[in-house]
């Protein structure tokens, strides 16, 4: 296991290295550059910009500058934020990405696993129709269409809410309900199609044979054989959210990494845009390690070589 | 899929004149006839069925449509639409007008047919590389499946809208000389399709390492037939359907990953209606018309919906060929 382990992890190094060397080449080989703005900038101011961010050396020198520097933590200067370095920046919008990840994957969890369970435990009932047009259709509506919807009924049409910002609690619900919903409908299918097959399973006969309460059943046997597939998706999802956050962001104007990456492509803030994807990859990768390893760990049928 | 029914089509057992008699039709003779009878049984996914062909047919004559999905209507003469458009929807402009005075319906038309063929173009791309990759992986092993799978490996290791938008912003810059809707789409099919072939590719090769050991797999590697027959013959079409099931809910994943990127700004560019990019724009029109909000978010809706039924249909009606592995 911990020979699987450490592979994992020696494997992360080419693939970050892979990313950002394509990142790179893709931001460096297409048209335009950092100065391109509205106001036009004097060639002398370009040139002289040019070479205080080292952008006149040659291409494959840059990038070797870059990763040196980022392997020391440091992300480089932005471009368009010009007081402050990426690593700054990023680190300012972490929190807000993070927490508002982390109450959407709450959401996803608490909503689409219990629904999920009680849907299949009650099969052809009305809870299970409920949780089954809850999947289907949650599970169909891409996030920013559910955005729109929820900000027309529950902001503009009730009040209740405010439509954006970030900070106080009331502006939480909308984004986060809109980016959790979507995996909560992807849980609870998933959820219910492993919990009906366990049940299915001889075992949970023997047992239901035996007399034991169905509470305890489910407690001590379904759970925790039914739960296993849904870990293993619990990582694409955590990675979706992180990811899913970035049209979220944009909707609900919410200062994260998200709306971070997509100012700096279209202001294609060079360093901005390598250090966010560089952390997107690094992020997804940890995550998906992590859970391959708590997979084994609850598993004990499965074992790594 | 390896063996055709193919006995007689009728089963009637009339005994004597006076016992009644059973007559049973059974009237699938193929594989894909029964498949059919399968998905009929479902009602939801033939309502998916019944939807997506009206989607794809009412797309397929958009140039009917009774407003060119560029034409600004100037005709209209009440204060408020002239400056701000959004007429309601009248005889003349069925669902109204967008806030340059477009007609809506006439867009919605155009822009599902943008997003259609990106949808099945997409799947239809990154199946077929998918399977020849998966195929190549699976069948020969060693070094060349090693190979295959770490590549496959290192595509799955970008994140996949980031990655996606950031292509898709730097293709942007190009100016193209050819018609630029055309090259647009060409552009998001082909970055989707390149972010979106692992999967198939690992199906494939799951499924021919499983096929590999079956007999007739065998028994043609006895009949002497080479690497190639054995593939296309034998084991592409029996592992086919885990393909079609994957394929046809991607459909949807593509259409909602269109849509994102227009309305991010940097798939389909204006004038071009895409569902994603009039959802983009009818954003800082939210109070004065919810409804245009709606439609476009609706028919991405509806559309991808009536994909996910018929892909869970195809799941149930293709389930003894899944199961059979």
């Amino acid at each position: 296991m911990t020979r699987y382990i450490v592979r994992r992890v020696l494997w992360l190094i080419p693939v970050l290295v892979f990313v950002s060397l394509i990142t790179f080449t893709l931001m460096h080989i297409t048209p335009g550059g950092p100065w391109d703005r509205d106001k036009a900038v004097s060639p002398q101011a370009i040139a002289n910009l040019n070479v205080k961010y080292n952008l006149d050396k040659p291409a494959w020198q840059q990038y070797l500058l870059y990763m040196s520097n980022a392997l020391r933590g440091d992300l480089g200067p932005s471009y368009t934020y010009q007081d402050r370095s990426v690593t700054q920046i990023i680190l300012g919008g972490l929190p807000n990405t993070t927490s508002l990840g982390f109450f959407a994957a709450l959401v996803a969890i608490c909503v689409g696993v219990p629904l999920g369970v009680i849907a299949a435990t009650r099969q052809n009932s009305a809870v299970d129709y409920t949780a089954l047009a809850f999947g289907t259709v949650f599970a169909s509506v891409p996030s920013f269409v559910l955005g729109f919807v929820m900000i027309i009924i529950f902001a503009l049409t009730l009040h209740l809410v405010p439509t954006s910002g970030w900070g106080k609690p009331e502006q939480y619900v909308l984004p986060v309900l809109t980016l959790g919903l979507n995996q909560a409908a992807l849980l609870t299918r998933i959820t219910r199609a492993s919990v009906l097959d366990v049940n299915r399973q001889d075992f949970m006969r023997t047992a239901r044979a035996k007399g034991l309460h169905e509470f305890l059943l489910v407690r001590r046997h379904l759970l925790k054989n039914a739960l296993i597939p849904v870990v293993t998706v619990i990582g694409p999802i955590l990675a979706f959210l992180l990811v899913g956050s970035l049209i979220v962001e944009s909707i609900f104007s919410i200062p994260g990494i998200g709306r971070l990456l997509v100012q700096g492509i279209s202001q294609r803030d060079y360093s901005l845009i390598m250090g966010t994807t560089l952390l997107y990859a690094f992020v997804i990768a940890v995550l998906n390690l992590i859970v391959d390893v708590l997979y084994g760990l609850i598993d004990p049928r499965i074992t790594y070589r | 899929m390896a063996t055709t029914v193919s006995d007689s089509n009728v089963l009637s057992v009339p005994a004597s004149p006076a016992q009644p008699t059973f007559e049973k039709k059974v009237k699938a003779t193929g594989e894909a006839a029964i498949v059919w009878d399968r998905f009929r049984r479902h009602h939801f996914a033939m309502i998916g069925l019944g939807t997506l062909l009206f989607v794809v047919l009412v797309s397929t004559f958009a140039p009917l449509a009774p407003w060119s999905p560029n034409a600004i209507d100037r005709s209209l003469t009440d204060q408020q639409v002239m400056a701000h458009g959004f007429a309601p929807p009248s005889a003349a402009h069925w669902f109204g007008t967008d806030e340059l005075n477009r007609d809506l319906f006439s867009r919605l038309l155009w822009a599902g047919r943008i997003s259609l063929a990106v949808g099945f173009l997409t799947v239809g791309i990154g199946a077929t590389i998918g399977i020849f990759v998966g195929a190549l992986a699976g069948f020969y092993g060693g070094w060349l499946d090693t190979v295959l799978m770490r590549g496959a490996d290192l595509f799955l290791s970008f994140p996949f809208l980031p990655t996606l938008i950031l292509i898709s912003a730097m293709l942007h810059q190009y100016k193209f000389s050819a018609d630029v809707t055309v090259v647009q789409v060409t552009t998001i099919v082909g970055v989707l399709a390149l972010l979106g072939w692992m999967d198939t590719a690992r199906l494939v090769r799951g499924q021919f390492l499983t096929l590999l050991n079956r007999d007739f797999v065998i028994a043609a590697r006895a009949l002497g037939a080479d690497g190639r027959r054995i593939m296309l013959v034998h084991l592409i079409p029996n592992s086919m359907a885990p393909i079609i099931v994957a394929a046809s809910l991607n459909v949807g994943g593509f259409i909602i990953a269109e849509s994102a990127i227009s309305f991010l700004g940097v798939g389909v560019s204006p004038p071009t209606a895409s569902w994603g990019s009039m959802l983009a724009d009818f954003q800082s029109y939210l109070r004065y018309s919810a409804i245009a909000v709606l439609l476009p978010g609706g028919a991405i809706f509806i559309t991808v919906m009536a994909i996910n039924f018929v892909g869970d249909g195809l799941r149930d009606a293709l389930d003894p060929w899944l199961r059979n592995r």
